[in-house]
């Protein structure tokens, strides 16, 4: 067992972003290690992408291409990096942590007995192998990870967790993995994706956003954020439990399964701060996070902060904001 | 239809966490506990889908002994019985240790549709559904906002990133992981309390399911993160803090 595999995304002929940061995870894992770094991209007709990937500091690309691979599937996508990996035997496969990877990695992980170490956000080197670091209680604790087992170790990077922009460049021999896929294996039919109607609010625009969370309790509270909102000139926003609960419509949402925001500034109200809020504000150039407990993870990214009761803090503010506009 | 609802019992929401002496793990004892979120709503989809297609659901959970709770509140809420795997050491397993007792529990069962939240709100893994389908030979898809039932096979609503979907048709039997907001959930009626004492709770030892393999994922140590950013907090009352909040918005980011 030697070698690093960094298993790259692409949908639909372009790049996934995260990719590139599990490859500069790649990057320096093997040096760490002092073992070799390969990449690995399924698809089919996905030839144009390549060059950009050999462009990198790898000891190889490897390119599994068949047309069952064209739509991602996860029975065909677990079968052909199955193979891949039997055939190469890294000592660690390393995922971006994406929706798509969170559908198929679990289970190509449990065809080699083991347990895929999901949403990692860095690692360290103990006793000459790598300690994984993942977030638990919605990023309220962290927790060191051991891979044990023959196989090779599973592991998925949470988004930002490392730089794109520091994957070295270099030169990377190509090869080509043709795996054995069959029809008959692949037991879902998918669509293709869609966007439910076009979305009126764009979050992205906006300069100031008052971003309201599960701190607000109910419904008939919205009113007392939405008066900051009005007093700042802001977009309301909320994360993902408020829209479920329709106390907002979905397109206010912010997060990985929302709009990704960088406004001056962004106010998280009753926001705890879970990781799939946070991809999606925390490139705000301000943060500012209003909530009750101290220990909340919003605290972890923002740059103003008040420990109090929204209901009493908010009130105040817009107290604040209209006399100092009216100064 | 029979549908299986696998739910896992979670310490309540907004807890103070304290880490235990071992730093294995959080200290348990002054807090209480709930159904995991997303598996809260793979329940209330399991009940509606029951409504719709008639059948049975069977709630399924492995936990120690305090999770009774959570199951009998599944119970209240319309499940019709449930499986209990029940175990004082679960925690040392990892994903694919409990995927292995569910699924040993499961078998018996023959469902046609397997539901589970997404991903647990203490551990965060996101994969127990997957590896279950996985153990169980069934096909499976992730992270689903609706689910329609023709006959022998389903047609789900797959969230992708940044707003998009997708179709999947597959064949039943399958499992799907279920996100948070697929449905609205229901409170458990004084009329369900009162019938879920009736109900069947059947106690399921890892003995007789067989051992689960050792973790291959081990946790080491739990910690409280380091904080990577200096944060300013404001003090004083409510209006005090606010003043200082807005003073920094007009002078130093200019918003106001």
């Amino acid at each position: 067992m030697s070698g690093i595999l960094v298993v790259m995304e692409q949908q639909g002929g372009a790049w996934h972003r995260m990719s590139w940061e599990t490859l500069a995870a790649g990057q320096q894992l093997a040096k760490d290690l002092g073992q070799p770094l390969f990449a690995a991209v399924a698809g089919q007709g996905i030839d144009s992408l390549v060059p950009e990937l050999a462009d990198k500091k790898l000891d190889k690309v490897h390119v599994v291409s068949h047309d069952l691979l064209r739509q991602y599937t996860s029975d065909a996508y677990t079968s052909a990096l199955e193979q891949l990996i039997k055939a190469h035997g890294p000592s660690h496969v390393l995922f971006p942590h994406t929706y798509q990877v969170r559908d198929f990695a679990p289970k190509l992980a449990t065809r080699f007995n083991t347990t895929l170490i999901s949403d990692v956000i860095s690692y360290h080197i103990d006793g000459g192998s790598p300690v994984f670091v993942r977030q638990m209680f919605q990023g309220k604790l962290n927790a060191d990870f051991r891979p044990k087992g023959s196989g090779p170790a599973f592991v998925s990077l949470q988004a930002g967790a490392y730089r794109a922009e520091n994957v070295e460049a270099g030169s990377a021999p190509v090869e080509t993995f043709t795996p054995q896929l069959d029809a008959s294996q692949i037991r879902t039919k998918p669509g293709e994706p869609f966007r439910e109607a076009a979305r009126a609010v764009d979050l992205t625009a906006a300069e100031i956003i008052v971003s309201v969370g599960r701190g607000i309790k109910e419904k008939d509270n919205i009113p007392v954020v939405e008066a900051l909102a009005a007093a700042l000139g802001a977009e309301l926003a909320a994360s993902r439990p408020i829209c479920d609960n329709g106390w907002l419509p979905m397109e206010r949402q912010v997060g990985s399964s929302g709009q990704t925001v960088s406004p001056k500034v962004y106010i998280a109200i009753g926001i705890s701060g879970a990781i799939q809020h946070l991809v999606g504000m925390k490139g705000s150039k301000t943060i500012v996070a209003i909530n009750k407990d101290a220990n909340a993870p919003i605290f972890e990214v923002a740059d103003y902060g008040i420990v109090g009761d929204l209901f009493e803090v908010v009130p105040a503010l817009v107290d604040a904001v209209k006399k100092a506009k009216g100064a | 239809m029979k549908i299986v609802v696998a739910i896992k019992q979670v310490p309540v929401r907004d807890s103070q966490l304290r880490i235990d002496a071992g730093r294995h793990w959080i200290q348990e004892d002054d807090l209480s506990f709930e159904i995991n979120e997303p598996d809260a709503y793979a329940l209330e989809e399991a009940l509606q889908l029951k409504e719709k297609h008639g059948g049975e659901v069977v709630a399924l959970c492995a936990g120690p002994a305090r999770a009774a709770q959570t199951i009998r509140e599944a119970l209240a809420k319309g499940a019709d019985r449930a499986i209990h795997i029940e175990d004082e050491s679960l925690r040392e397993l990892d994903t694919l240790g409990i995927a292995h007792l569910l699924a040993g529990a499961v078998k018996a069962e023959n469902p046609d549709l397997i539901l589970t939240g997404l991903q647990s709100d203490d551990l965060g893994y996101g994969q127990t559904g997957v590896v279950l389908a996985e153990l169980l030979g069934v096909p499976h898809s992730t992270i689903i906002m609706q689910v329609v039932v023709n006959d022998s096979t389903i047609r789900v609503k797959r969230e992708l990133e940044n707003g998009w979907f997708q179709h999947i048709d597959m064949p039943l039997p399958a499992v799907l992981t279920i996100q948070s907001g697929i449905n609205k959930l229901r409170y458990a009626t004084l009329m369900g309390i009162k019938k879920a004492k009736g109900k069947e709770i059947r106690r399921v030892t890892v003995g007789e399911i067989g051992a689960a393999p050792e973790a291959t994922a081990v946790l080491e140590r739990v910690y409280v993160p380091q904080k990577s950013k200096q944060t300013q907090i404001f003090e004083g009352d409510a209006k005090q803090a606010a003043a200082q909040l807005v003073e920094k918005l007009k002078f130093e980011v200019r918003v106001i």
